[in-house]
């Protein structure tokens, strides 16, 4: 696969690789102990970081009322990303920070490693709602580099059927994008699933990209408008009409899980399952609200599981085997403190439930509600 | 035994515990952009003042630029030490999610290391306060601060020792999780303590290679200046925090307790040690920043992990509190409340018990008279006062 694309002479780059170098340097982090130059840096470059992979806001564009497209430069730090792949972005919402996964819609040949991310709001969804309300050019969010499997082949296919559902358009669409710029002509259809055609972002950009290139060819199906060419969830008839040959093709799906089967079904019913390249865009779990400590607890560092017991995380992880650190075992020490990567726990002092995902929270005093993952 | 703990019956110990709970939940459901605002304004404005201090200790050769350096400097110290690093290590900010503002990851610009100071502040003292034999914040293993604690002709040198640690504070709470008292009695040694010494030793190296090796060096023929301003700024910082901290629970009229009486508190019991046995700071804004918010060492003990600079919000409110169920609330301005630890200190260091003033009596004649009479209960936490004796 080509490595991503950088513009050969850049003089604010090679600008900050210089204040990087000299930051990193012994001296200065001795001078600036404990804290580190990086604490002192930050105060007046917010998007610089020697350590933390950041990214600056640079574009804000809200497609449909309950969309956003943001476009995100990152800093020296990354190392860049292939069409498909994830990052996980780190927001602050009234003083908590909180991560989420996205996937880039950009190319990944995109100039500087500038990233595009298209958010919708759910009206559960506390940072799709945040992005879509606040998200402003400047601003700088925490990223980690990308991740996952779902990656186009090095040995590019001859002939691609990329399939979405609904925000599952990102990942594809990159896909897409990064075809398109490595001058890729074998043919490639795009088949997009909505509940109807102003649900669908990037439909400019999209018939732009097809007309530009012969080879691609771009369909919608709307779930909820039965009046269309297309209609309804995925069905064989639907992909005889978008592509005759589509059982040569290697098939990328992405989207809620319904589609996703659907779409295994069809070519494990043709007998080339292993055709199908899948990543499911789950929706949040639902959160329970009873408080009865149930479900399991799964210590994630030392891969124990445990039947939640109704006590404390503490003395659930203390009856595991392991011997977590612990203070006061009250809640006022914060020696216990760990990071809780998900799931739902109430706090035995004050009832309260939380269900962020990778919070710290003080583990004795917590006990678990539903499923419970910690990086103990 | 007669005194200020029993003066609650099981009911009122049972409701106060509640509506002190209810206002630290008034307070958490809040927590927000307000609270993160002001931590990162006072961070900016320590890290301006170690950088700025920094920068016009280059120019020491100058009296006024050696004077505002120092100033500067001691100032960021102050500020790193109190109202940044002791609140943030307390996970007053750990809601946050920010790694900047993590208990767990905060390093601060002192002798002792975050990790032990974790342990023998957030656990030790905030969980046993005031528990004689446990909280080992009384006297620091160095002095005698209670009368429980028999005297000794030792005892004799308490003021010297006591000057002695106030210069070097930032050593005496780097020893202290070494329980150096300890191995002086031969209970402990010193090779039973390798990792904690490890510990201390890389702390005070970075702060000794930063403060009087390299920034002299870096200064050239003003070296000797630039050694002995921030050697200025340190011990600034030390008598600064000696000074606050021992006002926290030891002027006159703060409690004590025995291991015994404390074996089995209730949430109440417990919320009601840490108001007998603590005392605040009257001040204007300023004053409240520089000492991290310790001038409201009551409210600080209900709620260490609440965000310091909201205490000055809920003091009236926990005041109010204290004087319907008839408790003392401790405070006054620094001199009248350091004049009497300094009295403490004096007094202890003289043998006998007579005629000293208790709990009790102190806070009858602040004018904050405790209930008298029925004694709803007897036994699980009965404050220790001279006056029992």
């Amino acid at each position: 696969m080509p490595p991503p694309r950088r513009p050969r002479f850049d003089p604010a780059r090679d600008r900050r690789r210089l204040v990087r170098r000299l930051a990193g340097s012994g001296l200065l982090e001795a001078l600036t102990a404990p804290h580190g130059v990086e604490r002192y840096l930050e105060l007046v470059l917010p998007g610089f970081s020697l350590h933390d992979l950041r990214a600056e806001i640079v574009h804000v564009r809200r497609p449909t009322a309950t969309s956003v497209t943001l476009r995100l430069r990152p800093n020296e730090l990354w190392r860049g990303f292939h069409a498909g792949q994830f990052v996980s972005m780190t927001v602050e919402i009234d003083g908590v920070r909180r991560t989420r996964c996205y996937s880039p819609s950009s190319s990944q040949h995109a100039p500087d490693g500038e990233l595009e991310f298209t958010v919708r709001s759910h009206p559960e969804g506390l940072v799709s709602r945040y992005l879509c309300e606040h998200a402003q050019p400047g601003k700088v969010v925490e990223l980690t580099q990308a991740e996952g499997d779902f990656v186009l082949p090095t040995r590019r296919s001859e002939r691609l059927l990329l399939i979405s559902g609904g925000s599952g358009i990102t990942p594809v669409l990159s896909m897409l994008r990064t075809l398109c710029d490595e001058g890729h002509d074998a043919p490639v259809t795009f088949l997009h699933y909505a509940r109807q055609e102003r649900d669908v972002p990037y439909r400019a950009e999209l018939i732009e990209l097809a007309s530009r290139h012969p080879n691609v060819r771009v369909a919608y199906v709307y779930t909820r408008e039965p009046g269309s060419r297309l209609h309804g969830h995925l069905e064989r008839a639907h992909l005889r009409a978008v592509d005759r040959c589509y059982r040569q093709a290697e098939v990328y799906v992405c989207g809620p899980p319904g589609l996703i089967e659907a779409a295994r079904a069809l070519w494990v019913g043709d007998g080339h399952e292993e055709r199908v390249h899948s990543e499911s865009f789950l929706p949040p779990r639902l959160l329970m609200t009873s408080g009865e400590a149930s479900g399991s607890v799964s210590f994630a560092a030392s891969g124990i599981q445990a039947v939640a017991s109704g006590t404390t995380l503490l003395e659930q992880a203390e009856q595991a085997g392991l011997s977590p650190a612990y203070g006061c075992r009250m809640g006022i020490c914060h020696t216990c403190t760990c990071r809780k990567l998900a799931g739902q726990v109430r706090n035995v002092n004050s009832g309260e439930l939380s269900s962020c995902e990778d919070e710290e929270i003080q583990i004795c005093v917590s006990v678990p509600a539903g499923d419970v993952e910690l990086d103990l | 035994m007669q005194d200020t703990m029993t003066r609650l019956s099981p009911a009122q110990l049972e409701s106060l515990g509640s509506e002190l709970d209810a206002l630290r939940q008034r307070v958490v459901d809040d927590l927000g952009d307000r609270d993160v605002d002001y931590i990162r304004n006072v961070i900016r404005v320590q890290r301006a003042l170690e950088a700025g201090g920094r920068g016009l200790l280059f120019a020491s050769i100058l009296p006024p630029a050696w004077l505002a350096g120092t100033t500067a400097l001691a100032l960021s110290k102050i500020l790193d030490n109190m109202e940044i690093g002791h609140n943030v290590m307390h996970g007053q900010y750990d809601w946050t999610n920010d790694p900047a503002l993590s208990s767990k990851e905060f390093e601060w610009d002192t002798a002792c290391p975050a990790d032990q100071w974790r342990h023998s502040h957030n656990y030790m003292h905030h969980t046993y306060t005031n528990i004689v034999g446990k909280d080992r914040d009384i006297g620091y293993g160095v002095l005698r601060m209670t009368e429980e604690e028999p005297w000794e002709p030792r005892w004799l040198g308490n003021p010297v020792y006591a000057l002695a640690l106030a210069l070097f504070f930032q050593y005496g709470v780097a020893m202290h999780d070494l329980e150096v008292e300890h191995i002086g009695e031969g209970e402990l040694e010193w090779r039973s303590r390798p990792n904690l010494l490890r510990g201390i030793w890389r702390k005070v190296r970075a702060q000794t290679l930063k403060d009087y090796v390299l920034f002299p060096l870096l200064s050239g023929p003003q070296a000797p200046l630039v050694l002995s301003a921030n050697a200025t700024a340190n011990l600034v910082r030390n008598v600064w925090a000696f000074t606050i901290i021992f006002c926290g629970h030891f002027p006159e009229g703060t409690a004590e307790f025995s291991q015994e009486e404390t074996a089995n508190e209730t949430r109440g019991e417990w919320y009601l040690r840490q108001m007998l046995g603590s005392a605040n700071l009257t001040g204007g804004n300023l004053f409240h920043i520089l000492s991290g918010n310790l001038s409201y060492q009551i409210e600080h003990h209900l709620y260490p992990d609440i965000p310091a600079h909201r205490y000055a919000e809920i003091a009236e409110e926990v005041r109010e509190i204290c004087e319907r169920y008839e408790l003392p609330y401790n405070t006054g301005p620094l001199h009248t409340q350091f004049g009497s630890v300094v009295g403490k200190i004096f007094r202890l260091a003289l043998p006998g018990r007579g005629g000293q003033k208790s709990a009790v009596h102190e806070a009858e004649s602040n004018g904050r008279a405790l209930a008298a009479g029925a004694d709803g209960r007897a036994g699980t936490a009965q404050g220790r006062t001279a006056a029992a004796r």
